[in-house]
């Protein structure tokens, strides 16, 4: 058995990051069953931690897509708090309450706004982008502040809470973890995974899907991979660039729905530093920043990796403080690790031993 | 002492993971003297080279210069051993100034401060020795001629005192009165006693320059000698490994009605007022120096670049100037710059092939990978591509692979007008060969092609008409037979 041979076609597979996360859980796991109260694999914390990766997940599958085309989203963050607070306000004004009639329009409506919202902030990015050819990073580091004080002008500057009335059961419902198994939809099928993480594993499969099936997916990885050699090909360059930032808004609009849910009220500017969150999350999941590479199932472990360190890290009593650290090294050694991956020196290869012991 | 050897390689291999780029490749390179390094695309010239500069490092093999072991850790290492690179591809930093670039990575005296006015006099020597001696030390590199850079490029290795220097293509990109100052240059250097390394496709080139040449084919060294001693076609076989009959095979086909019309094509510098017939089944080369407007013109035929005014119709139907419209309307298009325009090079070979022409494999929007990737498959057949799998990166193809693999997209496009920047520029004489042949075959079938070169013996040989540019204009056309090398020469530097 070769094991340096076995190592090196695990390290260049697809599944790095799969392997990153389970490390990560083991890990956790034993130092939690050594030190702590050994609950850190109990159904309800992975209930609570895979319920976190979603509110993170979903604004990262736009967000890969956008990094895929060469692009990035630092207004992600504002925008999905916008979109939250939105979605507060909605609430807050309703006419009638839950379970009354025409409810039911108040709800569409709700809904509606929150989506046009992330979709129009995505609009506004994609095109300044596409049309005045500024970087996206400086065009979203300006529309970052630009929708937290759209946001602060919403809520007039304070946290929007709604009465509890108004809110829809289903919402209410969508990021629950607790042990009542009467408030998941389960289908019958999956016993207590929390909404948000269905809604998320759809989403998943509908980017995999589009990306990878349709004519405009194949687009956005020529455009990340040669922006020239693309606009040569006769794809439409600035329509995709705008078309993939307005989708991301959409996934921005639905990561605010969730973030809504989660924490009942909308206050825009708890979406500052969420945008690094979700970049994390692509790259943790093997996203080049260059663009023309990131793959979906990668974000999505990305974004687990994120929240079982966290997750660990509380359940070990570390500090806050540790825990930014800690996290901020995992990131840097993944995209090292990444690199090591993609350009596969083979000195790296050569410090393992050629022959597993057992031979 | 003139005629000594400097460096000396041994023995020396190379694998990247299964494939082996040198196997045991030894030479000698003498002060004073060029050694041309020849073979195909994929030989090992250029690994050989990026391990002379630090680049890779040798898996085997020994290397010394002054008979003292020569083992370069990196490309800082290899500038202190006083062996310089001319890349192909220019290495300087174009917004800083002539004399920051040749100080660049140099550690003279003053304890970590650039100090430029002591080092003043070495940088306008070095520039004098290259022939620059009017240009301020001063002046942005990013201002100066494609020319000018090479030769400041040069003046840098001067600065390191450099006792050997690897070119690498330099003449690849240049036009020819600059490639003459390129070659009094290096005789120069010879002069000086520095040994010289000379990579180059362009046989005549190399007669001109070198003293003596090594070919290497798959990675060993098949043949050295006195350059006067050994004909082209010496030299060809030990290349190609076989007899190559024919450098420019041509298939028959004859033009036929008219097709398509260039009417006073304007660009905003270049081109100017262009107007061209085209007709079925015909090849029409551009020739001109670097800088007349070729590249703009087939650009803007194209739609890449903006027209200011005329019009491009086909059949006499004007087509709009977008690239959308013009790909309908048949027309393709390879880019010179294969490395970023031409290829998305991260992605697979079946991805660039089939970019311009997805629409092919959707139902209902929906692609078919697979039909995909049998359509692919069968014209990478068709055209000889060499590549492991076809979900590969085209990254990893040699250069003459990776241009086969655009042809073949404006293939699989089903272009009827194909508009060709240097197609064969960086490629060997076999692929060039090959190349020659699908143009005439895409001819025959009664595809359209415009074939820009600054290779002349490829333009005259393969070529129906051929139109010669200077500053922007179409000068002058006539049928290929009644041009020579001078002729065309003469009417692009005027």
């Amino acid at each position: 058995m070769n094991f340096r041979r076995i190592f090196k076609a695990i390290f260049q597979s697809q599944l790095g990051p799969i392997f990153a996360l389970a490390f990560i859980l083991m890990l956790f796991a034993i130092a939690d069953q050594r030190w702590s109260s050994g609950n850190y694999l109990s159904p309800r914390n992975f209930r609570v931690m895979m319920n976190s990766a979603a509110l993170i997940a979903v604004p990262a599958l736009g967000m890969t897509m956008i990094i895929i085309a060469a692009g990035i989203d630092l207004s992600a963050g504002t925008a999905l708090t916008l979109c939250g607070t939105v979605l507060a306000t909605q609430f807050k004004y309703a006419a009638v309450a839950s379970g009354e009639p025409g409810f039911v329009w108040v709800v569409l409506q709700a809904v509606g706004l929150t989506l046009l919202t992330g979709c129009l902030c995505g609009l506004v990015n994609g095109s300044l982008i596409s049309l005045t050819k500024v970087v996206p990073f400086i065009v979203t580091l300006g529309t970052m502040t630009i929708f937290l004080g759209v946001g602060q002008i919403i809520s007039k500057e304070s946290t929007v809470y709604a009465d509890e009335k108004n809110i829809p059961g289903w919402l209410s419902d969508f990021c629950y973890t607790g042990s009542n198994s009467e408030r998941y939809l389960n289908f019958g099928v999956f016993p207590n995974v929390p909404n948000s993480v269905l809604l998320t594993l759809v989403l998943a499969l509908a980017v995999v899907l589009l990306l990878r099936y349709t004519v405009f997916g194949r687009n956005v990885f020529a455009i990340g991979s040669s922006e020239s050699t693309a606009r040569l090909c006769g794809v439409n360059v600035p329509f995709t660039i705008i078309a993939v930032y307005t989708l991301a808004g959409v996934f921005v609009a639905l990561g605010g729905l969730m973030y809504y849910a989660n924490v009942k009220n909308g206050n825009p500017s708890d979406g500052m530093g969420k945008e690094l969150e979700i970049i994390a999350a692509v790259v943790l999941g093997g996203g080049s920043l260059s663009g023309g590479r990131g793959s979906i199932l990668g974000t999505l472990m990305g974004a687990l990796i994120i929240t079982a360190i966290r997750s660990g890290c509380a359940q070990l009593s570390i500090l806050n403080t540790y825990t930014h650290i800690i996290i901020g090294g995992i990131i840097i050694v993944a995209v090292i690790v990444d690199q090591l991956r993609h350009g596969s020196p083979e000195w790296f290869f050569r410090l393992l031993p050629a022959k597993s012991t057992e031979g | 002492m003139r005629g000594q050897s400097i460096l000396e390689v041994n023995e020396i291999c190379k694998a990247f993971g299964p494939t082996k780029a040198l196997r045991g490749v030894g030479l000698k390179v003498r002060s004073g003297e060029a050694l041309a390094l020849i073979g195909e695309n994929g030989a090992g010239k250029s690994t050989l080279l990026k391990i002379l500069s630090g680049a890779h490092r040798a898996d085997s093999g020994q290397m010394s210069i002054d008979d003292k072991p020569f083992r370069p850790s990196g490309p800082s290492d290899t500038r202190q051993s006083g062996v310089a690179m001319i890349y192909q591809e220019l290495n300087l930093a174009p917004e800083l100034s002539v004399e920051d670039n040749l100080l660049l990575g140099y550690r003279g005296s003053g304890g970590g401060l650039l100090i430029r006015k002591r080092q003043r006099p070495k940088v306008i020597e070095a520039l004098e020795t290259v022939g620059l001696g009017g240009l301020s030390p001063t002046a942005i590199v990013g201002e100066q001629s494609l020319a000018t850079q090479q030769m400041i490029e040069i003046a840098r290795a001067l600065v390191a005192e450099a006792r050997i220097i690897l070119f690498d293509e330099p003449t690849s990109s240049l036009p020819k009165k600059d490639v003459a100052r390129l070659f009094a240059i290096i005789n120069e250097l010879k002069e000086r006693e520095i040994g010289m390394v000379y990579i180059s496709h362009f046989l005549e080139e190399v007669r001109e320059v070198a003293d003596r040449y090594a070919v290497l084919r798959d990675g060993e060294n098949v043949g050295e000698g006195r350059m006067e001693d050994a004909d082209d076609d010496t030299i060809v076989s030990l290349m190609v490994g076989r007899d190559v009959k024919n450098l420019f095979p041509t298939v028959a086909h004859r033009p036929g009605e008219p097709w398509v019309s260039v009417q006073k094509l304007t660009g905003f510098r270049y081109p100017k007022k262009i107007n061209i017939e085209l007709r079925r089944g015909e090849i029409f080369g551009i020739a001109g120096l670097v800088g007349a407007g070729r590249t703009e013109l087939i650009r803007t035929i194209f739609g890449l670049d903006h027209s200011s005014a005329g019009s491009v119709s086909v059949n006499g139907k004007p087509i709009r100037p977008t690239i959308g419209e013009r790909i309908k309307a048949g027309f393709g298009f390879i880019s010179e710059d294969r490395k970023n325009e031409g290829l998305a090079q991260d992605l697979s070979i079946v991805d660039n092939l089939t970019l311009s022409r997805l629409a092919d494999y959707t139902t209902i929007g929906v692609l078919n990978l697979k039909h995909r990737k049998r359509a692919a498959e069968k014209l990478l057949e068709r055209v000889q591509v060499k590549c492991n799998a076809s979900d590969q990166a085209v990254s990893e193809l040699s250069g003459g692979n990776q241009q086969k693999v655009a042809i073949a997209r404006i293939l699989h496009q089903q272009a009827d007008i194909l508009l060709m920047d240097e197609p064969t520029k960086g490629i060997d004489v076999g692929t060039k060969a090959e190349v020659y042949q699908m143009l005439g075959e895409m001819a025959a079938t009664g595809k359209t092609i415009v074939f820009v070169s600054s290779y002349l013996p490829e333009l005259l040989a393969v070529c129906d008409r051929i139109g010669v540019m200077a500053r922007g204009e179409l000068r002058d056309v006539r049928d290929a037979v009644d041009w020579t090398e001078e002729e065309v020469m003469k009417v692009a530097i005027g």
